[in-house]
């Protein structure tokens, strides 16, 4: 009986079948998981206090979120250095985020459930997300206002969250002053400067010019202490308030309300309230900018810096990849020279990303930049303006790495489209370029939209070559802003997946920062399925059309 | 992508003779449209073409062999003085510096021999000189004159660059950094007949010998807070060494080792860490009997001894630890330099590289680690008798018998780089024995960059190939089945859901596997074992059953939906593994699977490893390879299927015998595109291992591939230093790898879809 079942083949069919399912269990089982632990990150989650106490020391209390647990069986555990009792069978561990950096030095520590006397969920806990230390975990003892108490006790709570709004209000205030009005006036005395020198290179900085620039930039200093003296008064009305809270040993600590984001007692709030707690964290993760060196806050300008770089590219791509297909398809005579831009295209599209990384930046960085700023801006130098990565770069070097993808997929559609309909634009007389340009390309024009959207996909995701080619870890100014000319060229930028391997692997506080690069790396993931599933319905659309064309 | 043969070429029905101006615009605008897009298609293959030739271009000066050239040729300025017994030239190569016997310092304009300066050094009346050394080439540029009364003067040249009027001027002057009075180092009187310095920041070692004694002189300033004046305190010995025909003595720059050579070839190697009593380690014969040391010089670094003698071959003898941790001077390379006695070795002050005059007045530039020779041209047209090169090793001077300085330019970039350093197992300083290092940075300043490719081609190969293992099975099984068993429906999901997956971003897959997959596997290691028995065992059972299963239940689910069936099966069976790998564990390997390995089979664990890689990137290959050879199986013509089963042959015979036979050309081409992916890939494997250079072919070490390399020390790297062409060059074999695979790939798509079409 087995054994004709076995001659029959079909084990073997069962086999194969087994690695599809495997495949598919282990691309839904990623997708699964970011989406899981991204998701997870902003949700307030209950504030426990456990009563711990180790063998042969101080009973101790602790107070924190509850972020993994980890089961041990007793052997392992046992060879790993704990001490187990006879009839203990697993070593039961939590991780615990504590927070108070500030106080203890670490945000986390692993506690064993054995030790744990009894835990609770009091309802006067509050935590404090801050710009520096990280989150508070604690009691509200009073709010002062410049030293002296204001409020105590139950009344403090209100206060402080009245006084935190204010305060939030000023730094708002203090952060568009400083990076917007500012970042103006220096951004036009660097001009000036420039300006100064270019005049100075050509032998033509003579006394009107002199005094046209020193007026100029009086100017801007005239404006630069008005700012000066509004910052004063703003730094001094932030700094007013300080808020006083007890930390799980005992002591108390003063927190001034100028490092606050937000306070919030988790334990009490309602599940609507979780809600919106909810909303408010993750509309502060896709708009802030981050804190505490991209552990915390928001990833706006990487969101930003992608766009902007991926928008760039595909300007850059798609002539130069649809006119490449159009050759192909429509102009060149089908033998060897199509075949060797096959192989070319293939590989394109085979050369590991990194290959193109090293090439944009000895080509287009070193040589294209540096020749640009020898004639171009020779007064900036020593600084590079073009010759040191950038915006640009990082775009045209995506460009000419997603170019194959624009190709195949243009090319795809232009053999779909029946060779009736350029037969009868040829026919009626048009030539050759206006029955590409009036019949042909409109109608693969959903194939090209294809291939850009995949290539959109490819660069966004793609972090190697970016690496080396005008990605940074953190960019003090986006690449578009309201100083002239607006658009940024030779500007550093962040980007999504940068991001994540930076945060992830980088970054002093990996434990801290884990959250933030699961939910970056949700939101990456999901740009990126969006923009493949796009390309595979408009394609299947496509496929349909033509069926009908041709039927 | 189906091909659709356009062979057939349109013209417009526009007649070309027509007249009127709008006629010929359209016609002209035609013919230029033409000519743009032959060019852009033709622009890809200049993409590709122009990146290879690129890389080619900087890692092209790699490999250029070093050439020099004579700039001038003069007198040596104030003959008179006496003769020279040693040669400098400066940082800026502007100023050269001639040491004579007499204890007179000429300091002349490098490229016209025009004198600057002429200073004697402060001789004591009723002394003269009677030995001379040099401390040390680098920074210091002190000089010891040993005299006949048993003391000794040091003497620093040095040289204040100024700007006057925007023009460089260098002002050279001597100095005495332990004062000028002349050091006693020999109480009785007794003539310095060989002597050697070292001069620190705080601490200072003359050796001298003394007839038939070598005598240690070591200064030592205790720094106090509150004096100004440092006190010196002194500490004599005498070495216990027959010491009669010492002729070079060597202290190296950490005053630790004393090295002293005698015309007979001997090396006596002493350890000075306690200068009050050294010690002889080491005493032994380095040159063949019957030749002579003609010369001896330390490589940069003061780690080896650059040993030249009669027969024109110098050898270089550094100390190397043996197994029991004792040191002992080896020969770690030799270079045949000349036919003649080696007369001269001045070493390089940056780098491992050296220049040697032989007897003949040929000079020769080298370079130690990587066994090249760069340079060897005769300089002058008699014997040569003082040799200089200069710090940046870019110019030189030579003195000739006829009174003659010759003057030469070096070009001379890149020597530490050479197909053999770059390949093969080089022998570094200080390394027991020869091996594949990469390591190219260093805190250190006199650091040697070691560039072995050996270990990240081996990383690279190592990823590569534990990702095809995950991959191939996977990903080849998973086509036939999808291509020619799943009913089409499912196929409609499945495809493009799998390739998806490809279209995941690898740094969140390289993400997932550093900070994820590689803690928890390190955790489960057993279960991860125990995976890969019992699901293809749970698999076979679930079919086994299923046979057996009543036909109304078989027929509620038709053929074809396999897939779907076992995805329950199979998430249970790995439930089933982890669950009982634990107990299993425990019980079988006591404590874990980790320390077992490490214990019973000496296998280290790093948490980081090629088996996380492997799972990684075999994800991030499977779309690749299952897509191409997906394509390639279901697009066997169905005639061909059909008469197979036709003639009764089962399902599965049909499979194995007809379509994958028809179609392997485009399974190897899968096969082919997806190993050129997983050569590439750069971030899973950057995040997912621990970067480590290491040649070792455990699955639980980590690697370091040449992709993550590049990533890594790009961004640092100068340009075009040694190390920028270096990572070019790794990325140029990247390159070509791929180039190679891909092309071939390629061609065999092309070949098979002509095939098919021809069926």
């Amino acid at each position: 009986m087995m054994k004709s079942w076995f001659k029959s083949g079909a084990p073997w069919i069962w086999l194969n079948a087994a690695a599809v399912s495997t495949s598919l269990i282990m691309i839904v089982g990623v997708l699964g998981l970011v989406t899981v632990r991204g998701i997870g990150h902003f949700w307030p989650s209950q504030v426990m206090q456990f009563n711990y106490m180790e063998e042969g020391k101080q009973p101790q209390i602790i107070i924190g979120e509850k972020v993994d647990t980890s089961i041990t069986p007793a052997a392992m555990a046992k060879s790993t250095g704990f001490k187990m009792a006879e009839n203990e069978e697993t070593l039961v561990q939590y991780l615990i985020k504590t927070g108070n950096r500030d106080v203890t030095g670490s945000d986390f520590r692993w506690i064993q459930e054995r030790n744990v006397k009894d835990q609770s969920e009091p309802a006067d806990i509050m935590v404090v997300e801050r710009r520096e230390w990280g989150n508070f975990y604690g009691q509200l003892l009073e709010v002062k206002e410049n030293g002296k108490t204001i409020a105590t006790g139950e009344q403090a709570w209100p206060v402080v969250q009245a006084r935190i709004e204010e305060a939030l209000a000023v730094f708002k205030e203090i952060a568009h002053l400083e990076k917007k009005e500012i970042g103006a006036i220096n951004y036009g005395l660097e001009r000036l400067r420039l300006k100064q020198r270019k005049l100075e290179l050509k032998n033509r900085l003579d006394d009107a010019a002199k005094q046209q620039i020193a007026e100029e930039k009086a100017g801007f200093q005239e404006q630069y202490k008005q700012y000066q003296a509004q910052l004063a008064e703003l730094y001094q009305k932030i700094r007013r308030d300080r808020l006083v809270a007890k930390t799980e040993n005992g002591s108390t600590l003063e927190i001034p309300l100028a490092k606050v984001v937000r306070a919030f007692k988790p334990n009490t709030m309602s599940l609507f309230e979780k809600i919106a707690h909810y909303g408010t964290k993750v509309v502060e993760f896709l708009a802030d900018d981050p804190r505490e060196a991209n552990t915390e806050g928001g990833i706006f300008p990487a969101i930003f810096g992608t766009v902007m770089m991926v928008m760039m590219m595909s300007v850059i791509v798609t002539p130069f990849g649809v006119i490449a297909a159009v050759y192909l398809r429509e102009y060149a005579k089908q033998g060897f020279t199509t075949r060797l831009i096959r192989i070319a295209v293939n590989n394109l599209a085979g050369v590991p990303s990194v290959v193109y990384g090293v090439f944009g930046l000895g080509f287009f960085v070193y040589i294209l930049g540096g020749n640009i700023d020898q004639l171009f801006f020779p007064e900036s130098a020593p600084a590079p303006v073009y010759g040191t990565p950038g915006l640009l770069w990082a775009s045209i070097t995506l460009a000419l790495l997603t170019l194959p993808v624009v190709i195949v997929s243009t090319e795809e559609g232009l053999a779909r489209i029946p060779s009736s309909i350029r037969e009868g634009s040829l026919a009626l007389g048009a030539t050759k370029l206006e029955t590409l340009w009036l019949t042909v390309l409109p109608m693969a024009s959903p194939a090209m939209m294809t291939g850009l959207i995949l290539a959109v996909a490819r660069a966004a995701g793609e972090v190697a070559p970016l690496m080396l080619v005008g990605v940074v870890k953190l960019a003090p100014t986006l690449p578009l802003d309201g100083n002239f000319p607006f658009l940024h060229l030779d500007r550093k930028f962040m980007h999504l997946g940068f991001h994540i391997y930076d945060v992830g692997f980088q970054s002093p506080n990996v434990e801290a920062a884990r959250p933030l690069v699961y939910a970056t790396a949700l939101l990456l993931v999901l740009v990126i399925v969006g923009l493949n599933l796009a390309a595979i319905i408009i394609r299947n659309n496509l496929r349909e059309k033509y069926r009908a064309l041709e039927g | 992508m189906p091909e659709i043969n356009l062979q057939t070429k349109y013209s417009s029905a526009l007649k070309q003779t027509d007249g009127g101006v709008h006629e010929r615009w359209r016609l002209i605008k035609d013919t230029m449209a033409r000519y743009g897009v032959i060019a852009g298609g033709l622009g890809v293959i200049v993409a590709v073409v122009l990146i290879f030739f690129y890389l080619l271009y900087v890692v092209f000066p790699l490999f250029l062999s070093a050439t020099a050239e004579s700039v001038s040729q003069y007198n040596v300025p104030e003959s008179a003085l006496g003769k020279t017994v040693l040669l400098e030239i400066e940082e800026q190569n502007q100023v050269a510096a001639r040491f004579t016997d007499t204890g007179q310092v000429v300091f002349f304009a490098v490229a016209t021999g025009k004198t600057i300066l002429t200073e004697a050094v402060k001789i004591p009346e009723g002394a003269h000189i009677v030995s001379f050394s040099q401390g040390s080439p680098i920074n210091e540029g002190a000089v010891i004159y040993g005299l006949s009364d048993g003391k000794a003067v040091i003497v620093k040249h040095q040289y204040k660059i100024t700007y006057p009027n925007n023009v460089r001027l260098i002002t050279p002057s001597l100095k005495y950094p332990l004062g000028e009075q002349p050091l006693v180092i020999d109480e009785s009187g007794a003539a310095l007949e060989k002597i050697a310095v070292r001069i620190g920041d705080d601490a200072s070692t003359i050796v001298a010998k003394i007839g038939d004694k070598i005598h240690l002189s070591h200064f030592e300033k205790e720094k106090s807070l509150f004096a100004d004046e440092a006190a010196v305190t002194r500490t004599d010995s005498v070495l216990n060494y027959a010491a009669a025909d010492v002729t070079d003595i060597l202290i190296d720059k950490d005053e630790r080792n004393l090295y002293l050579l005698s015309s007979t070839g001997r090396l006596g190697w002493f350890d000075i860490g306690d200068k009050s009593a050294p010690a002889l380690i080491q005493s032994q014969n380095i040159v063949e009997t019957g030749q002579k040391i003609t010369s001896v010089a330390f490589l940069n670094g003061d780690l080896s001894l650059m040993i030249g003698d009669s027969s024109g071959l110098v050898s270089q003898w550094s100390k190397v630890r043996d197994k029991l941790n004792h040191f002992a001077m080896q020969k770690i390379r030799v270079f045949k330099v000349s036919d003649k006695a080696v007369i001269s070795i001045k070493p390089e002050q940056r780098r491992k590289g050296f220049m040697t005059v032989d007897a003949d007045g040929i000079m020769g530039i080298y370079h130690s680690t990587s066994e090249r020779e760069m340079i060897k041209e005769r300089v002058g047209n008699a014997q040569s008798v003082a040799a200089a090169i200069s710090p940046r090793a870019n110019t030189l001077l030579v003195q000739t018998e006829d009174g003659k300085i010759n003057f030469w330019k070096v070009d001379n970039e890149h020597p530490e780089v050479s197909l053999s350093s770059l390949w093969q197992k080089v022998w570094y300083e200080s390394y027991p024995k020869p091996d594949y290092i990469w390591q190219s940075s260093s805190a250190n300043s006199d650091f040697e960059p070691k560039y072995s490719l050996t270990p990240l081609v081996f990383g690279t190969l190592k990823a590569a190939f534990y990702a095809m293992l995950v991959a191939m099975p996977l990903a080849l099984m998973g086509a036939i089945y999808t291509a020619y068993f799943m009913t089409s429906r499912m196929r409609q999901i499945v495809k493009p859901a799998i390739e998806l997956m490809g279209a995941l971003p690898t740094v969140i897959l390289g993400f997932l596997a550093g900070l994820w997959l590689a803690p928890l596997i390190e955790e489960y290691l057993a279960g991860l074992f125990a995976l890969l028995m019992i699901i293809p065992l749970g698999v076979m059972l679930f079919a086994y059953a299923w046979h057996y299963l009543p036909k109304a239940i078989q027929q509620q689910i038709p053929e074809g939906w396999e897939a779907a069936l076992l995805i329950p099966v199979i998430l249970l069976s790995a439930w089933f593994a982890f669950t009982v790998s634990v107990p299993l564990e425990a019980s079988l390997f006591h404590g874990t699977l980790r320390d077992w390995f490490k214990n019973e089979w000496g296998i280290g664990y790093d948490q980081r490893n090629a088996l996380v890689v492997g799972i990684a990137m075999g994800f991030a290959v499977i779309p690749t390879i299952f897509s191409i050879a997906e394509d390639a199986i279901f697009s066997v013509p169905k005639h061909l299927t059909v008469g197979s089963l036709a003639l009764g042959a089962t399902p599965w015979q049909t499979m194995i015998e007809v379509v994958l036979l028809t179609a392997s050309p485009g399974i190897f081409s899968a096969v082919m595109i997806g190993l050129g992916r997983a050569v590439g890939e750069t971030m899973i494997v950057l995040m997912a291992t621990g970067n480590t250079p290491v040649m070792d072919l455990s699955v639980f070490q980590g690697l370091r591939t040449l992709a993550a390399n590049i990533a890594v020390e790009m961004p640092e790297s100068e340009v075009d230093s040694t190390h920028y062409r270096v990572l070019f060059l790794a990325a140029l074999v990247l390159f070509m790898f791929t180039f190679v695979f891909n092309t071939l790939a390629e061609i065999i798509r092309q070949r098979l879809r002509e095939k098919y079409s021809s069926l």
